[in-house]
């Protein structure tokens, strides 16, 4: 479930990252305050492990296909939930740039889908209180999995919502929940089987590893449920923000959402407010007017236009098609050029 | 100016578990010299090893470095002096790049940059690694990983060298340069290994542990000559006397 | 890809970002802004927009041929990771039919146009933010990200990871492949290995992380990681920036391809 740039806009983009980044420096922050020497390259070393784990596919039963591991919740188990997300945040920066897993820009959501709600929500509000001490296999068994599922859950429904407000993708609300939910459901109960798994398998061969991680520390040297509401405020207010940014410069997108999921007609748009405003300026800034429908043709007559084709004024004229094969072939040849001249040296 | 002395006084260590690696361990190496620990596998050697500097305290028993006891005050001040080298660097070369990692030491020891570059290249110079300088480690091959290694150590310039198990991932070529490499420093070596061909060609002095207590402690020609007494360690004569 | 082609790849480009031709030895930090930039621009386009981004492609054409990156490498990773964005794309021709005319009676549904949109945006995110990467190497960029201004605990994190993977990386494929070569077919590599596998991974991992601190401490390390190198910006490094931002400025707003359409219509008729 990484998101991908193509599918993003700049707005969401930067409202994820202005989050993911500000959770980083708080994490680096509290966690300078009382770190133990050793998690430095604990973590570093950890997330290499997660890295690598990754990496390794399993058959998933009944199903015959191959998964691999999330690995935010048996992350935080051994580093606690500051540590665990800087940990995961680098991770998912490696895959982002290394593999094109998940773009660039997409990586503040990304670090936000995988890292933030494992770290701050499944571990210390559904995991720790349900495995208590740890020392009950049984009870970590379904902490690990109601955890996973739930962190899971809340990741895909935010690719969900930052899809649908990026305004690039034609997916209905409704139908791509439908898609994403239950997929990531079974993924969240593989993990956290397998979650469990590794922790019990620990705790079998090397207890004292556990010990001295998380399981002993206090819940509230880390995390208040406080904080973590106070984010999730913080995060609506500023989504709901570019929630109506974006109603106001891209009705297309929303108004196919709303009407798939309502039933109704497109929106009415707004007289007053900020959002003719909002697209006084988009229309300024965006040199080339959207395409317009076959059934609402507008003639549009421009100075200098030659009038070789008749027809509706459409992007995707001949002018377009003309330039467009032009421009490539002189990019290619430039490529080609360029790596003649190397060559020669 | 210290007289860059190691001295262990009966020495005894136990582990958390109740094993007990060293039971009352003395001995004591002066400036220069070369000495080689060897012994049969548990016998102790790492965890002498480990004692060097600091990282793990005696349960009784001193340890006296230069003219420091151990102790967990004087322990930053002692890791100055000994320069400990693993048995795998690729534990010991943790920074991203080589100039990073043998930088790593005079950094911590509070020099300015300049400073640090000189420190940095005299190290590497000296190990013959200088054009790796800017080479992520996993780029290098085991023997230039293990020159590497002992250059970060050497930057800090300790006065006491420790190493465990030098040659032991090196092909024949690596191990021979790291040999003739450790023939040149005048640092105090002490050198735990199973290698006693190196051991042989590096070090005057050789100290046999069993069970965690010293059993002999002489001259290396008089030690690894002892066929006797290297069977009763699970070792063997050198390879190069066995062919004689 | 196998755990086998995965390493590779990530071998691979390793090696490739160690290379040394002008787009190497730019300022990182330069090479990081003109890649945030040239990716935020891209995808700002209006969900329709073909045309314009056409001389985006220059960007990581430019990059490729100067930095040396081979063009099947970066076509075949693009390639390989596209499914996600196909998945979601194709969903557009089949639920925007709204027609749009091209020319001469002939139409495409406007669903179609957002998708090769998506394709387009698609591929020239991917390919440029791999660019990044093969021409910079990635304790480079970790030095960047610091002195751009993420917190210093962060970066020493990266940096660890990033000298760890490989080291994690082989350890792991000794055990995947000692797995693989003991189960027959699909057998053995159910979940019930893998959790032996990843659990003894967890344990050797946090045994190393320990002889790790132990070596940092025996060099002197009280708790402050130590950071060095400054980069210092150089005239080559200034003008890289302000060419691609300008580059950006003027493709962003200006429709070139258009108006090179129409003088081209303009000259045959």
């Amino acid at each position: 479930m990484h998101m991908a740039d193509a599918l993003l806009s700049p707005a969401v983009g930067v409202t994820m990252w202005a989050g993911s980044v500000a959770t980083i420096g708080y994490s680096s922050r509290k966690l300078k305050d009382n770190i133990d020497n050793k998690t430095i390259p604990l973590m570093g070393v950890m997330g290499a492990f997660i890295f690598a784990a990754m990496m390794i596919n399993f058959t998933i039963p009944g199903t015959g296909s191959s998964g691999h591991i999330a690995g935010g919740i048996i992350l935080t188990v051994i580093l606690g939930p500051y540590a665990a997300f800087l940990a995961l945040a680098s991770v998912l920066m490696v895959q982002a740039l290394f593999f094109a897993d998940g773009g660039v820009l997409a990586l503040g959501c990304n670090i936000w889908n995988m890292g933030f709600y494992p770290c701050f929500i499944g571990f210390p509000l559904i995991y720790k209180p349900i495995a208590g001490d740890g020392t009950i296999a049984r009870r970590i068994s379904i902490a690990a999995i109601a955890s996973a599922v739930i962190s899971l859950q809340l990741g895909a429904f935010s690719v969900v919502l930052e899809t649908l407000l990026s305004g690039k993708s034609e997916l209905p609300f409704g139908t791509f929940v439908l898609l994403m939910q239950p997929i990531h459901l079974a993924i969240g109960i593989v993990e956290g089987i397998i979650t469990a798994g590794i922790i019990n398998y620990v705790k079998k061969v090397r207890p004292e590893i556990l010990e001295a991680s998380s399981f002993s520390r206090p819940l509230n040297a880390g995390i208040s449920i406080k904080n973590v509401l106070i984010a999730f405020v913080i995060l609506a207010v500023i989504t709901g923000g570019a929630l109506s940014w974006f109603a106001s410069t891209h009705p297309d997108g929303l108004e196919w959402s709303i009407e798939k999921v309502t039933g109704k007609g497109k929106l009415v748009e707004a007289t007053q407010g900020i959002a003719p405003v909002l697209k006084e300026i988009q229309k300024k800034t965006a040199f080339l007017p959207d395409y317009n429908f076959k059934s609402a043709a507008r003639e549009e007559p421009k100075g200098n236009e030659v009038p070789a084709w008749p027809g509706i004024q459409t992007g995707t004229s001949v002018a377009g098609i003309v330039g467009g094969a032009i421009v490539l072939i002189s990019i290619l040849l430039i490529g080609f050029g360029i790596r003649f001249f190397k060559n020669k040296e | 100016m210290s007289h860059h002395i190691v001295e262990f006084k009966n020495v005894s260590f136990r582990y958390p578990d109740g094993t007990e690696a060293l039971r009352d361990i003395s001995f004591r190496i002066t400036h220069g010299e070369s000495v080689g620990i060897i012994g049969a596998n548990g016998a102790g050697k790492s965890t002498l090893m480990l004692h060097m500097n600091g990282y793990l305290m005696p349960t009784s028993g001193t340890v006296n470095i230069g003219d420091l006891y151990l102790t967990r005050q004087t322990r930053q001040e002692i890791r100055r002096k000994v320069g400990v080298v693993f048995q795998n660097p690729d534990d010991q070369l943790f920074m991203p790049t080589v100039y990073e990692d043998v930088a790593f030491g005079p950094l911590n020891l509070g020099m300015e940059e300049t400073a640090v570059r000189e420190r940095v290249d005299y190290a590497l110079n000296l190990v013959n690694s200088l054009e790796l300088k800017n080479k992520p480690p996993h780029h290098l091959s085991s023997g230039q990983k293990s020159a590497v290694a002992i250059a970060s150590v050497i930057a800090v310039e300790p006065d006491i060298l420790a190493m465990d198990e030098p040659a032991s991932n090196l092909d024949p070529r690596s191990r021979r340069l790291l040999i003739n490499l450790l023939k040149t420093f005048e640092h105090s070596k002490i050198i735990a290994s199973h290698d006693l061909d190196l051991i042989m060609d590096v070090c005057h002095r050789c100290i046999v542990i069993k069970e965690g207590t010293v059993v002999a402690d002489g001259p290396v020609s008089e030690i690894l000559t002892n066929k006797k007494l290297l069977e009763e360690n699970n070792l063997e004569l050198p390879l190069s006397l066995q062919r004689n | 890809m196998t755990f086998d082609e995965k390493y590779y790849n990530i071998g691979f480009i390793d090696q490739l970002s160690y290379k040394n031709t002008f787009v190497h030895r730019l300022d990182p930090r330069a090479k990081l802004i003109a890649t945030l930039l040239f990716l935020f621009t891209v995808i700002s386009f209006s969900k329709y927009e073909i045309a314009a981004l056409l001389p985006f492609f220059l960007y990581p054409m430019l990059l490729m041929t100067i930095g040396e990156i081979p063009f099947m490498f970066i076509f075949k990773k693009v390639f390989l990771v596209s499914p996600f964005a196909v998945f979601i794309g194709i969903f557009n021709p089949l639920l925007d039919s709204g027609q749009v005319l091209i020319f001469n009676g002939l139409t495409i549904s406007a669903g179609w146009l957002s998708f090769f949109s998506i394709m387009l945006k698609f591929t020239l995110t991917v390919s440029t933010a791999l660019l990044l990467i093969a021409t910079t190497s990635f304790p480079n960029v970790c030095h960047a990200l610091r002195q751009l201004g993420l917190p210093s605990l962060f970066v020493s994190q990266l940096s660890f990871l990033y000298r760890y993977i490989f080291v994690l990386m082989e350890e792991t494929m000794r055990i995947v492949r000692a797995r693989n070569m003991r189960s027959y077919g699909e057998r053995g590599k159910g979940i019930r290995i893998f959790v032996r596998i990843v659990g003894i991974l967890f344990i050797r991992t946090v045994e190393r992380a320990e002889r790790v601190y132990f070596a940092m401490l025996s060099r002197g390390f009280q708790g402050d990681m130590p950071s060095l190198k400054r980069f210092g910006i150089k005239a080559g490094d200034v003008i890289f920036a302000v060419s691609v931002a300008v580059f950006l400025y003027i493709f962003r707003f200006y429709p070139a391809t258009q108006m090179l359409g129409r003088f081209i219509q303009g000259v045959f008729s």
